[in-house]
């Protein structure tokens, strides 16, 4: 089966979040970048299926050429080659993400049996890409999936939901996105990383949409306001914490 | 008028949908699915829905389920869809806020076209009585390609579920180690609270992903969540910023967590959490 | 109570000031913090407050993600020092884990650097160490493809240690002892008034203050600079991964089972911990980024000092690695868990910065230091502020060495990255620098361009270590001057410094001596200031020079120069370049605070030329109206005279053994004085000579000491042959530990050898560069009664007496004339013979040509 998984670059935050001057983006002077949770189990899913049931898998960024960095982390845990949409350094809103990667899914020769995305971004969150990719593709989609089968074409999920799981079944081409837990994914090897280097990346440079959720700028949440209370140091504050979950009726 | 998906007219995200909701237009409709969930049915049936009713704009908890079929709108449609808001103001474009990094930043955008089509992000808004002029079901029609939810398994655990608890005892990296979680597993059992961890935890192999508390993990809102050994990442407070009292157990006087928590107890967790446990035992027996 | 709640107790928390007024503030809770604070809380000094802006026990710092391994042999001296006594400390705590080292070889040429490690740690006292054959390699590591080695050098001594656990164990004493400490406290100023540190402004209020010690590693310059003062380093990139697990180290009993392995060529480290295999390198492209890049601890995603890996620097140390170690490297199941690009800290030398800063009393550096220096450097720091000296004698790494064109950022950038990749590297003891040269020109450089000059650096100024055009006189001494036939002693040498030698000595030779540091000391109390820095009588007349020691309070060597009387209130200081810096501050030190005296840096003022030689009179007098007959102007005498047009500061002494003046004139009439003495001189037989006569072979073969190499503190001056005359009366620093010196046996006595036998196993003719270790005729070491071991202090050619000469401490058993001995050298063994036991030269020892 051939597979397809969508990652997005973004940034590798800390414990604080500081701006651009302009507010448009995260300063990432300081930081390194990488891909959501979700989108590492993704790979690692695609990685295990092709071992499982043969084929080949391949990922696809929207991003800025320094995605190309994300691209051969994903290739270095196994996947077999890389798809750029390389846009300039601006986000693309949701519905220009979804049309570049549709045309370029369009113009693969060997089509995909399976398209892999995270559940979300962890930056943006808008929930809706790999959504709109299925329906301008007219696939079944299934998302928030934390198991996946493979038999004879048709494949099960299973989502976490309140109180259990839900099963879907669905037969491929398919659009399921994943949440972080599906798998363990691995590190990559030394020479999954320098396998890595050589395998192929095909660039191309789609056109940019208009936007029409249109990012104008980032602010910070304001603080909790909390001021912390110490209740004291080591073993000998239990009796202060025993004190607060009694105030709280948990004692 | 307004349109809004809700899971049902009780239920507490709904509500706060239903209340951003009433604060754009005095005429509040609602739509809830019925039947097993089948996203895109959901959302065609929506669709129908819309185009009888044209609203302005249609809302959705920003649930799991409420972004999905919100977003099987939106592709159905070719409009945009703002996930996560948080406050809006309507017009040509709209205006609205919406959260990123699992809350962690605030983005101002304008969403261009309509109808609006925008979720509501959990606890942004505080719910109030909203008069719904109407309620209708959504049903998924079969078809082709119709994904809907075949079986539902109930969870083995007979414990108490993460998302729940009143109380989350949840352990990081200063744990150090698997068997480390004992004293976390103590406490949290005493005080009939769930066990929660961090991303590196998980990571590192000690807890199942299911224990996972973060952006990417179960988000929780029990009456206290106490980090013990937790520095405080982003993508870890995202998820337990819904409690209502943080108390951190920290070797460090200024971990960043400290920021976000009601109360702090500076020093080894392997020793604090297993006094606090006697203490509650001490407190019982009493 | 627990140690633990003491510890807490004394701990500054969140909300709690810090002290308003401590003796002493040390910034920077990592290794070398940690340990400053120890060593003074040790030395009684309790009145100490520790400050750190990140948490404890891990600030963030570089400390937090050292690799933590150490090798203690190294061809420094002072390093070895600094890492032997670390080492010791990590041991006393428990923190040290002993697995071994082995530093592998892929070529040849790095086979033949490990005999010079081998002499190193045979000079230094680090035993054992073994050379290696690949299958011996393979016995220890046997993940290693031996195949791609030569062999190694192993040292079982070498290590890992616990840094974090050390710097935790020694606050949390020192805390008991009245240590304050205070963390997530970031400075936020540093005041300076009346010349001196004052108060250090924190986010927790501030501290009144007399000394303030910068620990702060690679954020040392940031701080400093809060002080108006500098740290002239710049953090740099070190990249690091982890591997792992392993299926090999699955079972390993212990933490580490297997030894480091350095892969010197090609700048590489790889070792086992855990399940994990660590692989580091300083291979990478050099990567220096500014103290202010380095990230907030809040906006870090680990900590400020890992920043983001860069994969692609690192690709080819990964093939490396892989092709070294294909068993664990190229183990499918094994993955890169951790990568990061360390920050560390870089100097422009590759030396800490330790010590008292130049600008501002009372503001100390203790930085650029690494795991493996850092207690042994916290030490001595410590015993610098408490004894105003110290145990090891740290010279090469004080701070106030720095020249200012050396404290720039272009300057650092480039000698760091310059050295960066040189981490591993094979370096002659010669090597000269290749970034931003040609800082400090002396007047006379285009004409010594034009002579072809081959210029090697000292103190940032262009020297000529010798001149090509000087090629014709080989022919005219021939078989005088000895070829070497070993690449390694060729390189950074040339026999035309022999033939320049020859020349001076048969005729006269003008060298350019620029680089001299000179100081004056003016005003009231000049004389007393002289006369307590100096060991011998400086209240001499005027126009007397003065050749005297400066030394330690326990009577080592601090330095040794002249100094020229030139008023009743004026005393002009003349020091070598190399430690001109050093030796100002150790004088400004020692000024009365009344202002009765003052020190003027004259040094980018006056030029300075050496002419000297058999014929140096008759050039020197027909420029002149002035007497320079012996009996006009005689030895040690200094006077102004008239030479061609120029005013000439004429002192005259000699470094090389010969009739001679120094000529000083002011820098901008320097290239004028050149063209007058050469034109004078061309008659005859005039040549311009390099530093490799001034320096080496004609100082050599007058057994003239030199500071750094014979003169260093750990040695007094009766062991160095200097203690003649009687003791002067007035008190000067270290009188009463040279009054016990003298009435005590010496240890060693400083000798002068030559080598009997220069030919190697393999037929070729073999000379030593310095730091060989000296043994018995049996081969074995030669260790004095305080522990020294005997080593070569400075080696070179003695051109007139057809010989090689060593200069060696040696305790009195063999400090006998005529005493066999022999000298390693490259993994050989060569017999030497001792020539003197005390400062009489091995040339000319009647000194008859000075005085002529």
């Amino acid at each position: 089966m051939n597979i397809l998984v969508c990652v997005k670059r973004v940034p590798l935050t800390g414990g604080k979040i500081v701006l651009t001057d302009d507010a448009r983006a995260i300063s990432t002077r300081h930081l390194g970048f990488t891909i959501s949770p979700h989108e590492e189990c993704g790979a690692e899913e695609a990685v295990r299926l092709v071992e499982q049931h043969g084929g080949s898998s391949t990922v696809l960024t929207v991003g800025p050429p320094e995605a190309e960095e994300q691209l051969r982390d994903v290739m270095a845990i196994g996947v077999d080659r890389a798809v750029h949409l390389v846009t300039d350094d601006e986000e693309w809103d949701p519905q220009a993400t979804a049309a570049a990667i549709v045309d370029a899914i369009r113009e693969v020769p060997e089509p995909y049996d399976l398209f892999l995305f995270g559940n979300e971004s962890a930056d943006a969150g808008n929930y809706q890409v790999p959504i709109r990719v299925a329906h301008a593709l007219g696939l079944p989609c299934v998302t928030g999936v934390k198991g996946i089968a493979v038999s004879d074409g048709q494949l099960r999920c299973e989502q976490e939901v309140e109180g259990g799981r839900d099963i879907y079944e669905l037969s491929m081409p398919a659009v399921i996105t994943v949440k972080e837990g599906l798998n363990l994914p691995r590190y990559p090897s030394v020479p999954g990383r320098l396998r890595a280097k050589r395998k192929p990346v095909e660039d191309s440079t789609p056109p940019r949409r208009q936007p029409r959720l249109e990012m104008v700028r980032l602010h910070l949440p304001a603080g909790s306001g909390k001021q912390v209370e110490v209740l004291g140091h080591g073993p000998e504050a239990a009796p202060a914490v025993v004190g607060i979950l009694r105030e709280l009726g948990l004692v | 008028m307004v349109l809004v998906l809700v899971e049902s007219l009780d239920d507490e995200l709904s509500r706060q949908a239903l209340t951003l909701a009433a604060s754009l237009d005095d005429a509040v409709h609602a739509v809830s699915g019925v039947g097993e969930y089948a996203p895109a049915g959901w959302g065609r049936s929506l669709l129908e829905v819309i185009e009888e009713l044209s609203p302005s704009a249609v809302l959705a908890p920003g649930t799991d389920r409420g972004n999905e079929v919100l977003a099987h709108v939106a592709a159905m449609l070719d409009l945009p869809m703002a996930a996560n808001c948080v406050a809006i103001s309507p017009g040509d474009p709209a205006a609205v806020t919406r959260i990123r990094w699992g809350g962690s930043l605030f983005e101002d955008a304008t969403v261009h076209g309509s109808p609006l089509l925008l979720t509501v992000a959990p606890h942004a808004v505080a719910a109030e009585p909203v008069e719904v002029a109407q309620l209708r079901e959504l049903e998924a029609a079969g078809g082709d390609g119709m994904v809907r939810v075949i079986e539902h398994v109930p969870a083995s655990t007979a414990g108490v579920s993460l998302a729940e608890a009143d109380v989350v005892v949840s352990g990081g990296r200063g744990v150090g180690s698997a068997e480390g979680f004992g004293v976390i597993e103590e406490l949290a059992d005493l005080l009939r609270g769930a066990v929660g961890c961090s991303r590196a935890v998980t990571s590192a192999g000690w807890r199942p992903h299911t224990d996972q508390v973060g952006q990417t993990g179960t988000k929780v809102a029990p009456e206290i969540y106490i980090a013990c050994g937790i520095s405080g990442a982003t993508q870890h407070l995202a998820g337990c910023k819904g409690a209502k009292k943080l108390l951190a157990i920290n070797p460090d006087g200024e971990a960043s967590i400290l920021a976000s928590a009601d109360y702090a107890v500076i020093g080894d967790l392997h020793e604090i959490v297993p006094a606090i446990s006697a203490e509650i035992r001490k407190a019982r027996g009493a | 109570m627990t140690p633990r709640a003491e510890s807490s107790k004394e701990t500054a928390p969140s909300g709690r000031g810090v002290p308003p007024s401590q003796r002493v503030v040390v910034i920077g809770a990592g290794i070398v913090g940690n340990s400053v604070a120890y060593h003074l809380c040790r030395l009684g000094q309790t009145d100490v407050t520790l400050l750190d802006k990140g948490p404890l026990p891990n600030p963030g710092g570089s400390t937090g993600h050292a690799s933590n391994f150490i090798f203690p042999v190294d061809h420094s001296k002072e390093m070895t020092l600094l890492t032997l006594e670390s080492m010791r400390q990590y041991k006393d705590r428990g923190v040290f884990i002993e697995s071994g080292g082995i530093e592998i070889a892929r070529t040849e040429e790095r086979m033949q650097e490990f005999t010079r490690r081998m002499a190193s740690a045979c000079s230094w006292g680090i035993e054992p160490v073994s050379l290696l054959h690949p299958e011996q390699v393979s016995e220890l590591v046997p993940f290693i493809d031996q195949r791609l080695i030569r062999g190694g050098f192993y040292t079982p001594g070498a290590g890992v240690v616990d840094s974090l656990r050390a710097a935790t164990m020694m606050r949390e004493e020192a805390a008991n002892d009245g240590l304050t400490v205070a963390a997530n406290t970031e400075v936020l100023g540093i005041d300076v008034e009346g010349g001196r540190v004052r108060r250090v402004r924190t986010t927790r209020g501030d501290i009144e203050t007399e000394h303030v010690v910068i620990a702060c590693g690679a954020w040392s310059p940031r701080l400093a600079a809060m002080a108006g003062a500098s740290i002239p380093l710049t953090p740099m990139v070190h990249q690091m991964i982890d591997i792992g697990p392993a299926p090999r180290f699955a079972n390993a009993k212990g933490m580490i089972e297997y030894p480091i392995v350095r892969d010197m060529d090609t700048n590489m480290y790889e070792r086992q911990e855990g399940t994990n295999l660590e692989i580091g390198s300083y291979a990478h492209r050099p990567i220096a980024l500014d103290a202010d890049e380095i990230p907030s601890i809040e906006e870090a995603a680990l900590t400020p000092t890992e920043l983001p890996f860069t994969q692609a620097d690192f690709d080819p140390q990964m093939e490396i690695a892989l092709e070294l170690m294909p068993e664990i490297v190229g183990d499918e199941t094994v993955g890169v868990k951790y990568a990061i690009n360390g920050v560390l800290s870089v100097t422009y030398d590759g030396m800490p910065l330790l010590g008292e800063t130049a600008e501002v009393p009372g503001l100390w550096s203790a930085a650029a230091i690494w795991i493996k220096e850092g207690p042994g450097a916290g030490k001595t720091i410590a015993e610098l502020m408490v004894h105003h000296e110290s145990e090891i004698d740290a010279y090469e790494s004080n701070i106030a060495r720095a020249y200012a064109c050396q404290r720039t950022k272009a300057h650092i950038r480039a000698r760091a990255s310059e050295g960066f990749n040189k981490m591993y590297g094979i370096v002659h003891p010669s090597e000269q620098w290749e970034s931003d040269r040609g800082v400090r020109l002396a007047p006379f450089f285009e004409r010594e361009r034009a002579l072809e000059a081959v210029f090697f650096e000292a103190a940032g100024w262009e020297r000529p270590h010798w001149y090509a055009s000087n090629a014709p006189l080989l022919e005219e001494y021939g078989e005088r001057v000895a070829r070497r036939e070993a690449e390694w002693e060729s390189r950074w040498w040339s026999p035309i410094i022999n033939a320049e030698h020859l020349a001076m000595r048969d005729r006269a030779a003008m060298i350019d001596l620029t680089a001299f540091a000179i100081f004056d000391i003016v005003g009231p109390a000049a004389l007393d200031v002289a006369q307590h820095v100096a060991m011998r009588q400086v209240n001499v007349a005027i126009g007397r020079v003065v050749y005297t020691p400066l030394l330690t309070p326990s009577g080592g060597f601090k330095q040794d120069l002249t100094i020229m009387r030139l008023a009743d209130d004026h005393f002009r200081v003349v020091t070598g370049g190399a430690y001109g810096m050093s030796d100002l501050k150790w004088l400004q030190a020692h000024l009365p605070p009344d202002g009765s005296a003052q020190i003027h840096d004259q040094t980018n003022a006056w030029c300075t030329l050496g002419l000297w030689g058999p014929r140096a009179r008759d050039i020197l007098s027909s420029l002149t109206d002035d007497d320079v007959s012996h009996e006009g102007f005689p030895f040690a005498r200094c006077r102004w005279i008239e030479v061609d047009s120029l005013q000439v500061l004429a002192s005259r002494i000699s470094y090389v053994g010969d009739l001679g003046w120094e000529l000083y004139v002011p820098i901008e009439q320097g290239a004028r004085l050149w063209d007058v003495i050469a034109e004078a001189g061309a008659p005859h037989g005039i040549v311009p000579a390099g530093i490799g006569v001034y320096g080496t072979t004609g100082r050599l073969e007058k057994c003239y000491r030199a500071y750094g190499f014979e003169l260093e503190a750990d040695y007094n001056v009766v062991e160095a042959g200097m203690a003649w005359g009687k003791v002067k009366d007035e008190d000067f620093v270290g009188k009463e530990a040279h009054v016990r010196h003298r009435e005590e046996e010496p240890a060693a006595l400083l000798c002068a050898l030559t080598v009997d036998d220069h030919t190697s196993s393999a037929g070729i003719k073999r000379y030593m560069l310095g730091g060989e270790p000296i043994l018995t005729s049996d081969g074995d070491p030669v260790v004095d009664r305080r522990g020294r071991r005997s080593y070569v202090t400075s080696a070179g050619a003695g051109p007139s007496l057809g010989k090689h000469i060593l200069m060696a401490y040696l305790p009195p058993q063999y400090a006998v004339v005529g005493e066999q001995l022999s000298v390693q050298y490259m993994g050989e063994r060569y017999q030497v013979s001792v020539q003197t036991n005390d400062s009489t030269p091995v040339f000319d020892p009647e000194n008859a040509r000075v005085r002529s």
